[in-house]
């Protein structure tokens, strides 16, 4: 339509969304919160349990602070990042892949990726708010950091292009969402685009932080940005999988057609992501052998030493194998194998962001000097403050993915 | 029987003129070799360094953007490991116990004849090309104009550590007191500026191994020690490409 763009004007924008906020989200809003008070007991069982989880997360997080963070944490001078950065990524990488699985359908049109969008988007939001706080907790001057990054940017920083685009990111999802629960169904698309873009920039540049570390071989190049891309929709998929069945478990419903069918797509698309993630995985390990020295003894680390556990049963068998054989079987239509193959997905995926972030760090910078007095490997473990930030990033997204389920009544849409 | 008849006038010439430049180096190469192994292997010695020598020193020679260009040779085989030189730049940097600006490597040859140990000295390398400058996100460490060192802001670091990660020299720590990370700077605040010469470190070490000085000058002892070629001058890990202010040699 060629009047498209003039009709983008603001004023319409502004009185399009006050003429529906007027009409029906407030009074429908209303009658949300009556009803939210009048859920099962097992569904207030989970969200107390999810509340007092991040209560006693944050009291931590609060605590290892005043202690400071050395003190608190298991990072060390030399493995300076550890399980929250970790999480972090594996938040961000969720939140982006949720966003570019959701934009299939809501910004390109392709109607069966339609009926799973509104959970989706809220569920991107959720997700990256778990991660700044978790990542809110690992940054020592949390404060600084914002006043710093509008006054003093550098543009040659990856993480300062993270930061911005990432911002931006959740100003745009924020914004998609609530237009989206107007029905505002083409500003929502602009708005996604926009999210879908700042997304996939702010995450390659996620990537970018490790593979342009050029004193770190482990990490360095092109590789880095375009894994995390693929691995994100990889994430998202079985997150949407993952978060609708359960939200259709806590509503007591059962899906309708168009929902069965969306669900299928993504886990089709999933699949293949999943074989994408192998592939990748499995040249990374192969060109990985025949490295500098210092990378060789990271992977080997990963294939046969102290890290083998988490690779072979957690990243290939949990997170690759495993999945990809019951989303084989399932062939898009077994809900339960669907949701058993999410689950094991993200716990894999989960150890897969440890493994990225924590091997990478543990030969030595001078490893090639054959110092003696440091070991081999620097050994890294979490300390309890910091598991409790990661399961309060956690708590953060189940509480809110239980409320958002009844406050917007399962996020249900027609299909438009 | 007839013989082709030869253009006597346009043949080529086959003197030395033809023989390619790496054809010459690998006969220079083979000669130095021979001449090393009659000259009792002081020669021989330094042909596996050749390349290092150029790799490193021939690098940066002459490319001094800096006035003053600080630098630092490290003539590594003097190091006792008397640790004189962390004693004083903990002192002079109020560094605490559980940090540290510099420190002394120990790298040991079991297999080798004679001395089987040796200490490496370390510090930031002041990079020409620093990994640090790049990756922090607000600028809170910088190259300083001037003088080349790469300082830091200890105001502006959000603390997001990306610079230890980035830093192929393990040089950076988080301070605790300071709210940031903190770094060698070459006294920089602390003695530099207030007209001293000397590095805490190269003033206190008896055995004259940390060599301090201005690279951009041709008359300082460093400029002598990185421009000279009997010796063998590198730097660490000269693959990553940050190229180090920081020299090493031996004698």
């Amino acid at each position: 339509m060629p009047d498209d763009s003039k009709s983008l004007r603001v004023s319409e924008i502004v009185k399009d969304v006050t003429r529906s906020f007027d009409s029906t989200v407030a009074t429908t809003w209303y009658s949300n919160i009556l009803e939210f008070l009048s859920g099962s007991r097992s569904f207030y069982v989970l969200l107390i349990l999810s509340g007092i989880l991040i209560f006693t997360s944050a009291m931590s997080g609060v605590y290892a602070m005043n202690m400071g963070y050395r003190h608190a944490y298991g990072v060390t001078r030399e493995i300076s990042w550890g399980i929250l950065i970790s999480t972090y990524i594996f938040f961000v990488v969720t939140s982006t892949g949720l966003c570019i699985v959701s934009s299939i359908g809501h910004v390109f049109g392709v109607r069966d990726f339609m009926p799973i969008a509104k959970r989706t988007v809220f569920l991107a939001i959720v997700t990256i708010l778990a991660g700044f706080t978790v990542i809110f907790f690992d940054v020592e001057n949390p404060l600084r950091m914002a006043v710093y990054n509008a006054i003093s940017p550098n543009l040659t920083s990856n993480i300062w292009w993270m930061g911005t685009l990432y911002g931006a990111y959740m100003v745009f999802m924020i914004v998609e969402f609530i237009l989206l629960l107007l029905g505002s169904h083409k500003y929502a698309m602009y708005s996604g685009l926009l999210g879908l873009l700042s997304g996939i920039a702010a995450h390659s540049n996620l990537g970018a932080i490790f593979g342009m570390l050029h004193g770190r071989e482990y990490w360095y190049g092109p590789y880095m940005p375009i894994y995390f891309i693929a691995s994100a929709m990889a994430s998202g998929c079985a997150a949407i999988i993952f978060f609708t069945y359960l939200g259709y478990k806590v509503n007591n419903e059962m899906m309708d057609k168009p929902m069965e069918r969306s669900l299928e797509a993504v886990a089709r698309l999933c699949t293949l992501m999943v074989a994408v993630i192998i592939f990748f995985t499995a040249w990374k390990i192969i060109t990985g052998l025949v490295a500098a020295p210092g990378k060789v003894e990271a992977i080997k680390a990963m294939l046969s030493g102290p890290y083998s556990l988490n690779f072979w049963v957690f990243e290939v068998l949990a997170g690759m194998v495993a999945p990809f054989f019951l989303l084989l079987r399932s062939r898009g239509k077994n809900i339960n194998m669907m949701f058993i193959a999410s689950a094991l997905m993200i716990t894999g995926i989960f150890i897969m962001r440890y493994d990225l972030v924590v091997v990478g760090q543990i030969v030595p910078s001078h490893h090639e000097l054959g110092v003696i007095d440091s070991p081999s490997l620097l050994p890294y473990s979490p300390s309890l403050y910091e598991i409790m930030i990661v399961l309060g990033g956690m708590g953060i997204v189940a509480v809110s993915f239980l409320i958002g389920e009844r406050i917007f009544k399962g996020h249900k849409s027609e299909v438009h | 029987m007839k013989f082709p008849k030869l253009d006597t006038e346009n043949l080529k010439k086959e003197n030395s003129a033809q023989v390619p430049m790496i054809e010459r180096r690998e006969f220079l190469r083979m000669g130095l070799i021979i001449t090393g192994v009659f000259a009792g292997g002081t020669i021989l010695s330094a042909v596996p360094h050749m390349n290092k020598v150029f790799a490193s020193s021939r690098e940066t020679a002459g490319k001094y953007p800096y006035k003053p260009h600080y630098s630092m040779v490290i003539r590594q085989d003097r190091c006792i490991d008397c640790e004189r030189c962390l004693e004083a730049c903990i002192i002079t940097n109020d560094v605490p116990d559980y940090g540290y600006r510099t420190a002394i490597l120990q790298r040991e040859v079991p297999d080798a004849v004679g001395q089987k140990r040796e200490f490496i000295p370390v510090l930031c390398n002041q990079c020409n090309n620093p990994p640090c400058v790049r990756a922090c996100p607000v600028k809170a460490t910088y190259k300083d104009k001037q003088t080349g060192i790469v300082m830091m802001d200890y105001t502006k670091c959000i603390g997001c550590k990306v610079c230890v990660m980035a830093c192929p020299y393990n040089a950076r720590y988080f301070n605790e007191e300071r709210h940031s990370i903190d770094k060698c700077n070459f006294c920089f605040d602390t003695r530099l500026s207030k007209g001293e010469s000397l590095t805490a470190c190269a003033a206190a070490c008896p055995a004259g191994v940390r060599v301090f000085g201005d690279l951009s000058d041709p008359g300082s002892n460093v400029y002598g020690l990185v421009h000279q070629i009997e010796k063998p001058v590198w730097v660490l890990r000269p693959e990553v490409g940050a190229k180090p202010n920081v020299f090493y040699m031996k004698g």
